[in-house]
Formats: C-alpha cells, sequence, structure tokens
C-alpha cells in the first residue's frame, strides 16, 4: 500500500502511559483519577508534569484542561482540544495530540482520562445526558430502547441474519477475552469462562446476554505524545504512530436510521490508516479493538479488512484471537474483563506490547500493534503503532 | 428555519399516526427530523402521513430493564422497521411472534408507552 501525501504516518511517537487499577467501587472521584494516571504517564516517559504544553482530555469524562493547569501548576498550555466521540475519544485524542506535535504547536501532548461510574449514574441513565443522544432520548426512550445493548442490539440480530453468525461465534470473543484479563493481573474479571458460561449467561438485550457486555467500573489511564525526534531523548523505547484515522457511519445519530446497520465508522477510517501506514491487517502482531460488545470487536474486524463482510463469526472462531493465535486481540483483557476504560486501556496496551514489557500476555517480538475506538452509535478510530528505533 | 422539529411528529403520534418530514424543494423524504434536508439542503419541509406499512429490518428482545419504568413489561421486543415511503421507525412489537424474521410485512400505528408517551406500535401484518 502507498501513504497518502500528508499524513501524520512517523510523525508522532507515544512516550508515557500510565494507569490506576480497575475496580468496582473506587473512593477517588474521576478527577482524582484521571490526575493519578496522568502522573504515572508523565513521569513513565522521563518528564516532569511541567513539560507538559498541550492537553486533550477524553471524551465525556475529562475534566477541563484547565483542571490540568490547575492541578500541575502548568505556565505555558498551548494546546487542547474536546473529543466528543465516546468510545472513539481516545483514538481521535490521539490524533489531534500528533496532529498538534506535528505542526509544532506543543512538544508533549497529555491525553489523559479517568472515571467513577460506581458512585455515579449508569450507562443508561448517562447517554441521555449526552447530545449525540439526543435523538434516542426523544424517539426511542418512550418505547424502551434505553441503554446501549438495547440500541446495538439490532446491528448483531441483522448480521446474524443476513450471514448466519452465532451467538457461539460472540462467545469466543468473550473467552479468549476473560483469559487475557487473567494473564495481565489488572483486571476487575479474571475467572476463567467457558462457552457454555457465556451461552448459559442470562439475556440482556437478545441477543447479547451478560457476557457479551463490557462492564461498568472505575479508574484511569493516561498517554504522553511527542516528536519522533523528542521521543529517542526520552525514558521509554518509542512507539511511533504509523497511521491514523478517524470515521463516522451513516446517519452518526440514529442506528436505526442508518442505511447499512453492520457497518461502523471504522469502515471509513481504516483504509485511510492502513494507507498513512503503509500496512494493512496482514502485518499486524497484536490487535487492542475496541469491545464494549462482543459483536463490536467481530464487526470492526470485518470493516478493518481482516476478512470480509459476513466472515467475522468464523474469523474468530478456533482461538485464532488467543494468544498463540494468528491475530492476538485485547491481551489486557478489554472492556469486557479488564475495566470499561473508554478504550484508552486498548491504547495502553498497544503501547506496552511494543515496548516488549506487557508481561505474560506479551506476543512475542510484536512489531506492530493496532488500538482501534467505537463511540456513542459507531464513530470509529484505528491508530497503527510500531516498535521505534533509537 | 424552525427549531420546533419535532411537533410534526408528536401531533401525528397523539393522533395514531407516523408522520414523517418531506422536503418540498426535491421531496426526500426524512426521519428523524433534521433542520436542513440532507439531499438538496432546503429548509423548506412538509409534515407527510406515513402509510403505516412496513417490514422488519432488525430487532432486539429486551430482557433487563436498564430503566424501573420498564421492569413491569420485560420481556418485550423492539423491532427496526423499513417504513414504505423510506425512513425507518423503532417500534415497540405485539404480539410477540415466535418467529420473526427480515422482511416480514408489518403495520405501524401508536399506544401510550410507559409515562403516557405515545409509541410506535408494530404488528404483524
Amino acid at each position: 500500500m502507498t501513504r497518502d501525501g500528508v499524513s501524520l504516518h512517523d510523525r508522532a511517537a507515544v512516550v508515557g502511559v500510565g494507569e490506576t487499577s480497575y475496580l468496582r467501587g473506587s473512593k477517588d472521584s474521576a478527577l482524582a483519577l484521571q490526575l493519578q494516571a496522568s502522573l504515572t504517564a508523565i513521569r513513565d516517559a522521563g518528564l516532569e508534569p511541567g513539560d507538559i504544553d498541550g492537553v486533550v482530555p477524553v471524551g465525556i469524562t475529562g475534566a477541563p484542561a484547565e483542571e490540568y493547569i490547575a492541578n500541575f501548576g502548568l505556565v505555558d498550555l498551548r494546546f487542547s482540544a474536546v473529543v466528543p466521540h465516546g468510545g472513539a475519544s481516545g483514538i481521535g485524542a490521539l490524533q489531534a495530540a500528533a496532529a498538534a506535535v506535528n505542526a509544532g504547536i506543543a512538544k508533549h501532548v497529555l491525553v489523559p482520562s479517568g472515571r467513577n461510574v460506581s458512585s455515579g449514574d449508569k450507562a443508561g441513565v448517562r447517554i441521555h445526558q449526552m447530545p449525540q443522544f439526543r435523538l434516542v432520548t426523544e424517539f426511542e426512550k418512550p418505547a424502551g430502547a434505553i441503554a446501549p445493548a438495547q440500541l446495538y442490539a439490532p446491528m448483531a440480530r441483522r448480521h446474524m441474519e443476513l450471514y448466519g453468525t452465532t451467538s457461539r461465534q460472540f462467545a469466543e470473543i468473550a473467552v479468549s477475552t476473560r483469559e487475557h484479563a487473567g494473564m495481565h493481573g489488572n483486571a476487575v474479571m479474571t475467572k476463567p469462562i467457558t462457552i457454555d458460561d457465556h451461552q448459559s449467561s442470562r439475556l440482556i438485550a437478545d441477543p447479547f446476554r451478560l457476557l457479551d457486555c463490557s462492564l461498568e467500573s472505575d479508574g484511569g489511564a493516561a498517554f504522553v505524545v511527542s516528536s519522533p525526534e523528542r521521543a529517542r531523548d526520552l525514558a521509554q523505547p518509542p512507539v511511533h504512530l504509523a497511521g491514523i484515522a478517524m470515521g463516522h457511519p451513516d446517519s452518526p445519530s440514529s442506528i436505526t436510521q442508518r442505511p447499512d446497520l453492520t457497518k461502523v465508522g471504522i469502515a471509513k477510517a481504516a483504509p485511510i490508516a492502513w494507507g498513512m501506514a503503509g500496512l494493512g491487517p496482514d502485518d499486524v502482531d497484536v490487535a487492542e479493538i475496541y469491545d464494549c460488545f462482543t459483536y463490536v470487536v467481530l464487526c470492526q474486524l470485518e470493516d478493518m479488512g481482516f476478512c470480509a463482510k459476513g466472515e467475522g463469526g468464523a474469523f474468530v472462531e478456533g482461538g485464532r484471537l488467543r494468544l498463540g493465535g494468528a491475530l492476538p486481540t485485547n491481551t489486557h483483557g478489554g472492556l469486557l474483563s479488564q475495566g470499561h476504560m473508554l478504550g484508552m486501556n486498548h491504547i495502553v496496551e498497544a503501547v506496552r506490547q511494543l515496548r516488549g514489557t506487557a508481561g505474560r500476555a506479551q506476543v512475542d517480538g510484536a512489531q506492530v500493534a493496532i488500538a482501534t475506538g467505537y463511540g456513542d452509535m459507531g464513530d470509529g478510530g484505528l491508530a497503527v503503532l510500531t516498535r521505534g528505533s533509537r | 428555519m424552525t427549531d420546533d422539529l419535532s411537533t410534526g411528529y408528536w401531533d401525528g403520534a397523539r393522533r395514531g399516526v407516523l408522520v414523517l418530514q418531506r422536503c418540498t424543494a426535491c421531496g426526500h423524504v426524512r426521519h428523524y427530523p433534521t433542520l436542513l434536508c440532507p439531499a438538496c439542503h432546503s429548509d423548506t419541509v412538509e409534515p407527510l402521513e406515513a402509510s403505516g406499512r412496513g417490514t422488519v429490518h432488525s430487532w432486539t428482545v429486551a430482557h433487563h430493564a436498564f430503566d424501573p419504568a420498564f421492569a413491569g413489561e420485560l420481556p418485550y421486543t423492539l423491532v427496526t422497521i423499513d417504513v414504505e415511503e423510506g425512513p425507518r421507525v423503532l417500534a415497540r412489537l405485539e404480539p410477540d411472534p415466535a418467529d420473526l424474521r427480515i422482511d416480514q410485512p408489518v403495520t405501524i400505528g401508536f399506544a401510550p408507552g410507559a409515562g403516557g408517551t405515545p409509541v410506535p406500535l408494530a404488528r404483524p401484518a
């Protein structure tokens, strides 16, 4: 594949990552979790808070940039932006940070996130406070379409009816993801599960069973983006951004009105990100794919070109997504088992894999990793990351 | 340009009729309501009463109440319907058929939902 003319290819690096513990019932506020993860990421890079001159807080959970000025005593914040794309916000923030670094607007951009949902409203209440869900709130909530599980289930059902995709194939994703969470250690759900466990878990919104659904959990995650030139002088092996793009599905605010229910925004982003990277699905050593629901992983695999539309069910069978399989996926346990950190944990894990510091879940010699985002009603993002050289 | 985008829909819903938007410039029929026609960008629009005929595009059966107001109604079926005029509507389906299938014909009306708001209600045709 050829690279697009003007691009962010190798123009930015992820130089620091940080996470808190993922848990339920955290006593820390969302802002406290964001600051803890941010300090870890900044020090991981070998930087001090005062080195940060850009902040892109992630999504609905992010405190405004001003909170970071206040808490870190920043005197010269030169770049900030808002990326309101739900679970695609982490990739969107990485794109914004990379663009700012590449343009010379900022030297070191912090992307923080953190949430405490144990003490607040659940997803079925939260989403109706968001402008992105305005149409759902007005036209669909009165009928009883309230939570993401109910809004997304018709996408999965349509896929099953058109292509013969099965709930047992969704289960393959839940099982391998849980296995990886157990190997990672910092995860909410670590007890191994089987396909039969999945099949006997209760129905939430048919075809989604309990074990198709991601967790409601607390925690913080953050990363720091700098130029590749500056990255060489920092503390960690550099991880380069090879390609990145965001994409929005048709009818982005209503799944009901979407022409093709089986496609999401990453279908538009992926060709651009692959082209920018000069890489494709066959080059990927490890994949961290946004997994708010099992089906959403399967759908993105198709939309990114790992297999054709309709073949995702067969693609995920036979342990392909397990460590040791052809495409180790969500090696941290994802949103399904590690914790729902809006996909920021996917970016952190991709960086650790490329540094070779992913512990028991390390993919030997990983050189190319992807992280994806999926937000709100299907906004999508794909980042292709590569192991840089000193 | 008016921001009262939904008035036509809700007036129709209270009468039991699905009302969509039709662009008076190019004839494009749309739902949910928008200020501008996505096809020609005109802001002139008229209400269009739908025939009430449609076919099943997809569905889900809710088994968990994410809002206590719906706990007493479980399980219930939400069906995504291709409306004859072009757009789609998300409706409750009654009675719950044993074997729902894509392209199955349905008729669309309205019935009071939880809290009294009129909710699209589909029945197998």
